[in-house]
Protein backbone atom coordinates (compact mmCIF):
# COMPACT_ATOMS: atom_id res chain seq x y z
CA UNK A 1 0.00 0.00 0.00
CA UNK A 2 1.41 3.41 -0.99
CA UNK A 3 1.05 6.33 1.99
CA UNK A 4 -1.42 8.15 0.08
CA UNK A 5 -1.96 10.41 3.20
CA UNK A 6 0.85 13.15 4.06
CA UNK A 7 2.27 13.25 7.40
CA UNK A 8 0.79 16.35 8.28
CA UNK A 9 -2.31 14.95 6.65
CA UNK A 10 -2.31 12.23 8.92
CA UNK A 11 -1.45 14.81 12.21
CA UNK A 12 -4.59 16.44 11.63
CA UNK A 13 -7.01 13.16 11.05
CA UNK A 14 -4.66 11.86 14.40
CA UNK A 15 -5.52 15.04 16.27
CA UNK A 16 -9.71 14.84 15.12
CA UNK A 17 -9.55 11.07 16.60
CA UNK A 18 -7.49 11.91 19.68
CA UNK A 19 -10.19 12.62 22.73
CA UNK A 20 -8.90 16.10 24.94
CA UNK A 21 -8.64 16.32 28.04
CA UNK A 22 -10.73 16.84 30.15
CA UNK A 23 -10.21 20.75 30.65
CA UNK A 24 -12.78 22.62 32.19
CA UNK A 25 -12.71 19.43 35.20
CA UNK A 26 -9.01 19.51 35.31
CA UNK A 27 -9.09 23.03 36.02
CA UNK A 28 -11.71 23.32 38.78
CA UNK A 29 -9.72 20.03 40.10
CA UNK A 30 -6.38 22.35 39.92
CA UNK A 31 -7.67 25.39 41.53
CA UNK A 32 -9.81 23.77 44.62
CA UNK A 33 -7.18 21.62 45.69
CA UNK A 34 -4.34 24.34 45.02
CA UNK A 35 -6.42 26.25 46.71
CA UNK A 36 -6.67 24.38 49.88
CA UNK A 37 -3.00 23.51 49.96
CA UNK A 38 -2.28 27.10 50.39
CA UNK A 39 -5.51 27.55 52.51
CA UNK A 40 -3.31 24.50 54.90
CA UNK A 41 -0.17 27.22 54.24
CA UNK A 42 -1.97 30.26 55.47
CA UNK A 43 -3.25 27.94 58.92
CA UNK A 44 0.25 26.98 59.01
CA UNK A 45 1.46 30.19 59.13
CA UNK A 46 -1.25 32.11 61.19
CA UNK A 47 -0.67 29.20 63.81
CA UNK A 48 2.78 30.50 63.98
CA UNK A 49 2.33 34.26 64.21
CA UNK A 50 -0.34 33.08 67.30
CA UNK A 51 2.61 31.78 69.37
CA UNK A 52 5.02 34.45 68.34
CA UNK A 53 7.27 33.28 65.98
CA UNK A 54 9.58 35.55 64.08
CA UNK A 55 7.82 36.06 60.68
CA UNK A 56 10.60 35.50 58.26
CA UNK A 57 10.78 32.26 60.26
CA UNK A 58 7.47 32.11 60.12
CA UNK A 59 7.22 31.87 56.32
CA UNK A 60 10.10 29.29 56.32
CA UNK A 61 8.17 26.88 58.61
CA UNK A 62 4.71 26.82 56.04
CA UNK A 63 7.74 25.57 53.34
CA UNK A 64 8.85 23.14 55.60
CA UNK A 65 5.91 21.62 56.65
CA UNK A 66 4.20 21.13 53.52
CA UNK A 67 7.63 19.95 52.14
CA UNK A 68 7.42 17.61 54.46
CA UNK A 69 4.05 16.83 54.58
CA UNK A 70 4.28 16.30 50.52
CA UNK A 71 7.48 13.82 50.73
CA UNK A 72 5.54 11.52 53.38
CA UNK A 73 2.49 11.05 50.98
CA UNK A 74 4.79 10.16 48.52
CA UNK A 75 6.54 7.61 49.89
CA UNK A 76 2.60 6.47 50.92
CA UNK A 77 1.92 5.85 47.70
CA UNK A 78 -0.78 8.77 48.00
CA UNK A 79 0.41 12.51 46.37
CA UNK A 80 0.94 10.56 43.12
CA UNK A 81 -3.08 9.96 43.30
CA UNK A 82 -3.32 13.31 44.58
CA UNK A 83 -1.73 15.10 41.68
CA UNK A 84 -3.78 12.72 39.02
CA UNK A 85 -6.56 14.51 40.82
CA UNK A 86 -5.76 17.98 40.99
CA UNK A 87 -2.84 18.37 38.20
CA UNK A 88 -1.51 21.76 38.48
CA UNK A 89 -3.35 22.28 41.59
CA UNK A 90 -1.10 20.31 42.96
CA UNK A 91 2.10 20.38 41.07
CA UNK A 92 2.65 24.64 41.02
CA UNK A 93 2.69 25.10 45.36
CA UNK A 94 6.22 23.76 46.62
CA UNK A 95 4.40 20.45 47.22
CA UNK A 96 4.86 19.48 43.56
CA UNK A 97 8.48 20.22 43.74
CA UNK A 98 8.96 18.09 46.96
CA UNK A 99 6.76 15.05 44.87
CA UNK A 100 9.28 15.75 41.71
CA UNK A 101 12.34 15.12 43.86
CA UNK A 102 11.30 12.27 46.55
CA UNK A 103 9.81 10.35 43.02
CA UNK A 104 12.63 9.85 41.13
CA UNK A 105 14.68 9.30 44.69
CA UNK A 106 12.20 6.61 45.56
CA UNK A 107 11.98 5.15 42.10
CA UNK A 108 16.16 4.88 41.46
CA UNK A 109 16.82 3.75 44.94
CA UNK A 110 17.18 0.18 43.23
CA UNK A 111 20.69 1.43 41.69
CA UNK A 112 21.75 2.16 45.00
CA UNK A 113 22.58 5.42 46.96
CA UNK A 114 25.35 7.19 44.66
CA UNK A 115 24.60 6.02 41.08
CA UNK A 116 20.97 6.10 41.80
CA UNK A 117 18.84 8.37 44.86
CA UNK A 118 22.36 10.56 44.77
CA UNK A 119 22.03 10.90 40.49
CA UNK A 120 18.69 10.33 39.63
CA UNK A 121 17.36 12.51 42.38
CA UNK A 122 16.97 15.81 40.42
CA UNK A 123 15.98 13.81 36.79
CA UNK A 124 12.19 15.58 37.31
CA UNK A 125 13.37 18.68 39.66
CA UNK A 126 16.28 20.21 37.78
CA UNK A 127 15.13 21.81 34.64
CA UNK A 128 13.15 23.89 37.34
CA UNK A 129 16.18 24.16 39.55
CA UNK A 130 18.53 25.19 36.67
CA UNK A 131 16.31 27.93 35.19
CA UNK A 132 14.84 29.01 38.40
CA UNK A 133 18.29 29.57 39.99
CA UNK A 134 19.47 31.22 36.68
CA UNK A 135 16.61 33.40 36.08
CA UNK A 136 16.84 35.26 39.22
CA UNK A 137 20.56 35.46 38.64
CA UNK A 138 19.61 37.80 35.73
CA UNK A 139 16.96 39.13 37.39
CA UNK A 140 19.35 39.83 40.21
CA UNK A 141 22.50 41.85 38.02
CA UNK A 142 19.13 43.89 35.99
CA UNK A 143 17.84 44.69 39.51
CA UNK A 144 22.01 45.85 40.71
CA UNK A 145 22.02 48.58 37.91
CA UNK A 146 18.62 49.94 38.23
CA UNK B 1 8.16 -23.07 2.68
CA UNK B 2 7.93 -20.47 -0.21
CA UNK B 3 7.49 -16.82 -0.43
CA UNK B 4 4.11 -15.43 -1.90
CA UNK B 5 3.15 -12.20 -3.09
CA UNK B 6 5.24 -8.92 -2.05
CA UNK B 7 6.27 -10.01 1.73
CA UNK B 8 4.35 -13.31 2.80
CA UNK B 9 5.50 -16.54 3.52
CA UNK B 10 3.42 -19.25 3.00
CA UNK B 11 4.08 -22.67 5.78
CA UNK B 12 3.10 -25.59 3.45
CA UNK B 13 4.30 -27.78 6.19
CA UNK B 14 2.03 -26.75 9.26
CA UNK B 15 3.75 -25.15 12.15
CA UNK B 16 2.00 -26.44 14.88
CA UNK B 17 0.99 -24.61 18.33
CA UNK B 18 1.76 -27.13 20.91
CA UNK B 19 0.94 -25.04 24.16
CA UNK B 20 0.85 -21.79 25.73
CA UNK B 21 0.90 -20.11 29.28
CA UNK B 22 0.09 -16.66 30.36
CA UNK B 23 1.32 -14.67 33.52
CA UNK B 24 -0.49 -11.44 34.64
CA UNK B 25 0.28 -8.87 36.40
CA UNK B 26 -2.69 -7.31 39.62
CA UNK B 27 -4.26 -5.07 36.80
CA UNK B 28 -5.08 -7.41 34.50
CA UNK B 29 -6.24 -9.47 37.11
CA UNK B 30 -8.80 -7.50 37.98
CA UNK B 31 -9.86 -6.86 33.81
CA UNK B 32 -12.06 -8.67 31.65
CA UNK B 33 -9.94 -11.12 30.60
CA UNK B 34 -8.69 -12.44 34.10
CA UNK B 35 -10.40 -15.98 34.48
CA UNK B 36 -8.22 -17.22 31.04
CA UNK B 37 -4.85 -16.46 32.53
CA UNK B 38 -3.02 -19.32 34.07
CA UNK B 39 -1.86 -17.15 36.89
CA UNK B 40 -2.65 -13.81 37.91
CA UNK B 41 -0.14 -12.18 40.43
CA UNK B 42 -1.38 -9.85 43.45
CA UNK B 43 2.03 -8.25 43.73
CA UNK B 44 3.81 -6.56 40.76
CA UNK B 45 7.10 -7.30 42.97
CA UNK B 46 6.74 -11.01 42.93
CA UNK B 47 8.67 -11.28 46.18
CA UNK B 48 11.66 -9.15 44.31
CA UNK B 49 13.46 -6.24 44.65
CA UNK B 50 13.54 -4.33 41.49
CA UNK B 51 10.85 -4.44 39.00
CA UNK B 52 13.51 -5.62 36.12
CA UNK B 53 13.84 -8.69 38.43
CA UNK B 54 9.76 -9.13 38.71
CA UNK B 55 9.90 -8.98 35.24
CA UNK B 56 12.43 -11.46 34.19
CA UNK B 57 10.77 -13.67 36.92
CA UNK B 58 7.62 -13.33 35.06
CA UNK B 59 9.14 -14.55 31.68
CA UNK B 60 10.81 -17.45 33.01
CA UNK B 61 8.13 -19.06 34.94
CA UNK B 62 5.91 -18.19 32.06
CA UNK B 63 8.37 -19.68 29.67
CA UNK B 64 8.88 -22.98 32.27
CA UNK B 65 4.89 -23.10 32.64
CA UNK B 66 4.75 -23.40 28.69
CA UNK B 67 7.16 -26.47 28.51
CA UNK B 68 5.92 -27.63 31.24
CA UNK B 69 2.14 -27.87 29.30
CA UNK B 70 3.70 -28.84 25.78
CA UNK B 71 4.67 -32.51 27.20
CA UNK B 72 8.02 -32.07 26.14
CA UNK B 73 11.63 -32.45 27.65
CA UNK B 74 13.30 -29.28 27.97
CA UNK B 75 16.04 -30.69 26.33
CA UNK B 76 13.81 -31.60 23.16
CA UNK B 77 13.57 -27.82 22.82
CA UNK B 78 15.83 -26.83 19.68
CA UNK B 79 15.39 -22.98 20.23
CA UNK B 80 14.08 -20.01 22.06
CA UNK B 81 13.36 -17.17 21.01
CA UNK B 82 12.07 -14.28 23.03
CA UNK B 83 12.51 -10.40 24.11
CA UNK B 84 11.00 -7.16 25.62
CA UNK B 85 10.98 -3.45 25.86
CA UNK B 86 13.84 -3.23 28.65
CA UNK B 87 17.13 -2.12 27.30
CA UNK B 88 18.76 -4.48 25.68
CA UNK B 89 15.99 -6.72 26.37
CA UNK B 90 17.49 -7.54 29.57
CA UNK B 91 14.10 -8.75 31.17
CA UNK B 92 14.10 -12.24 28.59
CA UNK B 93 17.91 -12.46 28.69
CA UNK B 94 18.38 -11.81 32.84
CA UNK B 95 15.11 -14.49 32.86
CA UNK B 96 15.88 -17.02 31.36
CA UNK B 97 19.61 -17.43 31.49
CA UNK B 98 19.13 -20.58 33.49
CA UNK B 99 17.28 -22.08 30.61
CA UNK B 100 20.04 -23.63 28.96
CA UNK B 101 17.87 -23.63 25.79
CA UNK B 102 19.91 -22.24 22.51
CA UNK B 103 18.55 -18.54 23.00
CA UNK B 104 17.84 -16.01 20.26
CA UNK B 105 17.00 -12.82 21.21
CA UNK B 106 14.82 -10.74 19.25
CA UNK B 107 13.01 -7.07 19.29
CA UNK B 108 10.27 -5.57 17.77
CA UNK B 109 8.84 -3.35 20.16
CA UNK B 110 5.19 -4.39 21.07
CA UNK B 111 5.94 -6.68 17.89
CA UNK B 112 7.98 -8.82 19.43
CA UNK B 113 5.10 -12.01 20.23
CA UNK B 114 4.44 -12.71 16.49
CA UNK B 115 8.02 -11.52 15.33
CA UNK B 116 9.08 -14.44 17.39
CA UNK B 117 6.77 -16.86 16.32
CA UNK B 118 7.03 -15.74 12.75
CA UNK B 119 11.01 -16.80 13.28
CA UNK B 120 10.16 -19.80 14.94
CA UNK B 121 8.05 -20.57 12.14
CA UNK B 122 10.50 -20.56 9.66
CA UNK B 123 12.95 -22.19 11.44
CA UNK B 124 10.38 -25.17 12.44
CA UNK B 125 9.41 -25.15 8.32
CA UNK B 126 12.77 -25.43 7.25
CA UNK B 127 13.62 -27.84 9.54
CA UNK B 128 16.20 -26.13 11.41
CA UNK B 129 14.53 -26.81 14.60
CA UNK B 130 11.82 -29.43 15.37
CA UNK B 131 10.65 -27.54 19.42
CA UNK B 132 10.88 -23.87 19.46
CA UNK B 133 9.65 -21.68 22.37
CA UNK B 134 8.53 -17.94 21.84
CA UNK B 135 8.30 -15.69 24.91
CA UNK B 136 7.58 -11.76 25.46
CA UNK B 137 7.29 -9.99 28.74
CA UNK B 138 6.44 -6.12 29.94
CA UNK B 139 5.90 -4.60 33.00
CA UNK B 140 4.34 -1.50 33.90
CA UNK B 141 6.61 -0.26 36.44
CA UNK B 142 9.79 -0.93 34.74
CA UNK B 143 8.27 0.26 31.42
CA UNK B 144 7.08 3.27 33.02
CA UNK B 145 10.43 4.00 34.80
CA UNK B 146 12.47 3.59 31.37
CA UNK B 147 9.85 5.56 29.17
CA UNK B 148 7.95 8.22 31.23
CA UNK B 149 8.13 9.29 34.33
CA UNK B 150 8.76 8.01 38.49
CA UNK B 151 5.61 5.99 39.44
CA UNK B 152 5.19 8.54 42.39
CA UNK B 153 5.44 11.51 40.35
CA UNK B 154 1.94 13.09 40.87
CA UNK B 155 1.04 13.74 36.96
CA UNK B 156 -1.49 13.30 34.52
CA UNK B 157 -1.99 11.16 31.57
CA UNK B 158 -3.33 12.36 28.19
CA UNK B 159 -6.76 9.97 27.55
CA UNK B 160 -4.73 9.03 23.86
CA UNK B 161 -2.22 7.31 26.81
CA UNK B 162 -2.06 3.35 26.96
CA UNK B 163 -1.30 1.45 29.94
CA UNK B 164 1.17 -1.20 29.59
CA UNK B 165 0.60 -4.27 30.38
CA UNK B 166 2.35 -6.53 32.68
CA UNK B 167 2.49 -10.44 32.31
CA UNK B 168 4.04 -12.47 29.90
CA UNK B 169 2.95 -14.80 27.34
CA UNK B 170 4.72 -17.80 25.63
CA UNK B 171 3.91 -20.64 22.92
CA UNK B 172 5.49 -23.62 21.82
CA UNK B 173 5.66 -24.33 18.20
CA UNK B 174 6.41 -28.06 16.83
CA UNK B 175 6.45 -30.02 13.69
CA UNK B 176 4.53 -32.79 15.32
CA UNK B 177 0.66 -32.84 15.89
CA UNK B 178 -0.59 -33.06 18.74
CA UNK B 179 -4.77 -31.34 17.74
CA UNK B 180 -3.82 -28.17 18.09
CA UNK B 181 -3.59 -24.97 16.11
CA UNK B 182 -1.37 -24.25 13.76
CA UNK B 183 0.73 -21.10 11.34
CA UNK B 184 0.10 -21.09 7.77
CA UNK B 185 1.10 -17.76 6.86
CA UNK B 186 3.55 -15.19 8.26
CA UNK B 187 3.50 -11.62 6.94
CA UNK B 188 6.15 -9.64 8.28
CA UNK B 189 5.52 -5.81 8.22
CA UNK B 190 7.61 -2.66 6.86
CA UNK B 191 8.49 -0.08 8.91
CA UNK B 192 6.00 2.72 8.87
CA UNK B 193 6.81 6.28 9.96
CA UNK B 194 4.04 8.36 9.76
CA UNK B 195 5.70 11.30 11.56
CA UNK B 196 3.80 11.54 14.98
CA UNK B 197 5.84 12.36 17.55
CA UNK B 198 3.54 12.34 20.28
CA UNK B 199 5.07 9.77 23.09
CA UNK B 200 1.24 9.40 24.82
CA UNK B 201 -0.60 8.39 21.53
CA UNK B 202 1.17 5.55 20.20
CA UNK B 203 -1.81 4.00 19.02
CA UNK B 204 -1.97 6.52 16.02
CA UNK B 205 1.72 5.79 15.91
CA UNK B 206 1.50 2.49 14.79
CA UNK B 207 -1.87 1.82 13.62
CA UNK B 208 -0.88 2.77 9.96
CA UNK B 209 1.86 -0.05 9.80
CA UNK B 210 -1.10 -2.19 11.00
CA UNK B 211 -3.16 -1.24 7.95
CA UNK B 212 -0.40 -1.53 5.69
CA UNK B 213 0.73 -4.81 6.51
CA UNK B 214 -2.87 -6.38 7.31
CA UNK B 215 -3.83 -4.99 3.79
CA UNK B 216 -0.47 -6.65 2.41
CA UNK B 217 -1.29 -9.81 4.04
CA UNK B 218 -5.33 -10.01 2.10
CA UNK B 219 -3.12 -9.06 -1.30
CA UNK B 220 -0.40 -11.47 -0.77
CA UNK B 221 -3.00 -14.30 0.05
CA UNK B 222 -6.02 -13.45 -1.96
CA UNK B 223 -8.13 -13.85 1.01
CA UNK B 224 -10.68 -10.83 2.08
CA UNK B 225 -11.25 -9.89 5.51
CA UNK B 226 -14.39 -12.30 6.32
CA UNK B 227 -12.06 -15.36 5.62
CA UNK B 228 -11.24 -15.05 9.22
CA UNK B 229 -13.29 -15.44 12.70
CA UNK B 230 -11.21 -12.58 14.12
CA UNK B 231 -8.79 -10.17 13.01
CA UNK B 232 -6.48 -8.89 16.37
CA UNK B 233 -4.54 -6.16 16.11
CA UNK B 234 -1.45 -6.22 19.81
CA UNK B 235 -1.91 -2.85 21.51
CA UNK B 236 -3.17 0.11 18.92
CA UNK B 237 -5.71 0.99 21.79
CA UNK B 238 -9.02 2.56 21.18
CA UNK B 239 -7.84 5.01 18.90
CA UNK B 240 -5.58 3.26 16.99
CA UNK B 241 -8.34 0.79 16.20
CA UNK B 242 -10.96 3.38 14.67
CA UNK B 243 -7.71 4.44 12.53
CA UNK B 244 -7.78 0.59 11.40
CA UNK B 245 -10.87 -0.09 10.49
CA UNK B 246 -11.05 3.19 8.76
CA UNK B 247 -8.06 3.25 6.60
CA UNK B 248 -8.85 -0.14 5.82
CA UNK B 249 -12.08 0.57 4.31
CA UNK B 250 -10.72 3.23 2.33
CA UNK B 251 -8.78 0.48 0.84
CA UNK B 252 -11.80 -1.32 0.27
CA UNK B 253 -11.37 -4.47 3.02
CA UNK B 254 -14.48 -3.54 5.76
CA UNK B 255 -13.02 -5.26 9.54
CA UNK B 256 -15.77 -3.51 11.42
CA UNK B 257 -17.35 -6.87 11.84
CA UNK B 258 -14.70 -9.28 12.90
CA UNK B 259 -11.54 -6.89 14.03
CA UNK B 260 -10.87 -6.24 17.30
CA UNK B 261 -7.29 -5.40 19.47
CA UNK B 262 -5.96 -6.99 22.65
CA UNK B 263 -5.14 -3.56 24.59
CA UNK B 264 -8.77 -3.09 24.07
CA UNK B 265 -10.00 -6.29 25.30
CA UNK B 266 -7.28 -6.54 28.17
CA UNK B 267 -8.77 -3.83 30.29
CA UNK B 268 -11.88 -2.19 31.16
CA UNK B 269 -11.28 1.40 30.00
CA UNK B 270 -14.31 2.45 32.11
CA UNK B 271 -13.65 0.86 35.65
CA UNK B 272 -9.79 0.32 35.22
CA UNK B 273 -8.96 3.74 34.26
CA UNK B 274 -6.70 2.70 31.74
CA UNK B 275 -7.34 5.72 28.94
CA UNK B 276 -7.13 4.52 25.34
CA UNK B 277 -6.45 1.07 26.49
CA UNK B 278 -3.50 -1.54 27.03
CA UNK B 279 0.12 -1.84 25.85
CA UNK B 280 3.52 -3.46 25.79
CA UNK B 281 4.79 -6.83 24.39
CA UNK B 282 2.65 -8.50 27.06
CA UNK B 283 -0.59 -7.29 25.58
CA UNK B 284 -1.14 -9.47 22.23
CA UNK B 285 1.11 -12.02 24.20
CA UNK B 286 -1.05 -12.53 27.21
CA UNK B 287 -4.44 -11.97 25.41
CA UNK B 288 -3.35 -15.02 22.26
CA UNK B 289 -2.01 -17.04 24.82
CA UNK B 290 -4.09 -17.02 27.43
CA UNK B 291 -7.91 -16.15 26.28
CA UNK B 292 -7.34 -16.75 22.23
CA UNK B 293 -5.85 -19.79 21.76
CA UNK B 294 -7.86 -21.44 23.67
CA UNK B 295 -10.77 -19.99 21.52
CA UNK B 296 -9.22 -21.99 19.01
CA UNK B 297 -8.55 -24.86 20.78
CA UNK B 298 -12.46 -25.19 21.84
CA UNK B 299 -13.06 -24.30 18.09
CA UNK B 300 -15.02 -21.94 18.94
CA UNK B 301 -13.27 -19.77 16.42
CA UNK B 302 -11.28 -21.40 13.45
CA UNK B 303 -8.67 -18.82 11.87
CA UNK B 304 -7.44 -15.95 13.50
CA UNK B 305 -4.78 -13.05 11.98
CA UNK B 306 -2.69 -12.02 14.74
CA UNK B 307 -0.97 -8.77 13.97
CA UNK B 308 1.38 -7.39 16.63
CA UNK B 309 2.08 -3.75 16.52
CA UNK B 310 5.38 -1.75 17.66
CA UNK B 311 6.82 1.74 18.23
CA UNK B 312 10.08 1.48 17.70
CA UNK B 313 11.17 4.52 19.93
CA UNK B 314 13.02 5.34 23.14
CA UNK B 315 13.12 7.52 25.73
CA UNK B 316 16.46 9.36 23.97
CA UNK B 317 15.27 10.14 20.52
CA UNK B 318 11.17 11.30 22.19
CA UNK B 319 13.26 13.67 23.87
CA UNK B 320 15.13 14.76 20.50
CA UNK B 321 12.18 15.38 18.60
CA UNK B 322 12.01 12.21 16.54
CA UNK B 323 8.80 11.01 15.37
CA UNK B 324 7.87 7.29 16.43
CA UNK B 325 7.86 4.98 13.10
CA UNK B 326 5.35 1.92 13.47
CA UNK B 327 5.81 -1.80 12.63
CA UNK B 328 3.60 -4.47 12.43
CA UNK B 329 4.36 -8.10 12.11
CA UNK B 330 1.18 -10.87 11.07
CA UNK B 331 0.58 -14.56 11.30
CA UNK B 332 -2.40 -16.34 10.49
CA UNK B 333 -3.27 -18.94 12.99
CA UNK B 334 -6.12 -22.02 11.99
CA UNK B 335 -7.33 -24.67 13.63
CA UNK B 336 -10.11 -26.95 11.25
Amino acid sequence: MENKITPQEYEEYVEKKSPNSPILKNCFNAFWVGGLICTIGQFILEYCKYINLDTQISYTVVSVVLIFLSAFLTALNIFNKIGKFAGAGSLVPITGFANSIVSPAMEYKSEGYVLGVGAKMFTVAGPVLVYGISTSVIVGIIYSFF
Amino acid sequence: MKKIGSQTIQLENKVYILSSASIVGPKESEGPLAKHFDLCLDDEFWGEKTWEKAESKIIKECVNMVVAKSGLASQDIDLCFAGDLLNQCISSCFGLRSLNIPFIGVFGACSTFIEAISLGSVFIAGNAAKNVVCATSSHFCSAEKQFRYPLELGNQRPPTAQWTVTGSGSVVLSTSCDNSPYVTYVTPGKIVDMGIKDANNMGAAMAMSAVDTIITHFKDTGRTPDFYDLILTGDLGYIGKEIVIENCKKEGYDLSNNYNDCGVLIFDKDKQDTHSGGSGCACIATVFSGYIYKLLKEKEIKKVLLVATGALTNATTSAQGESIPGIAHAISVEFE
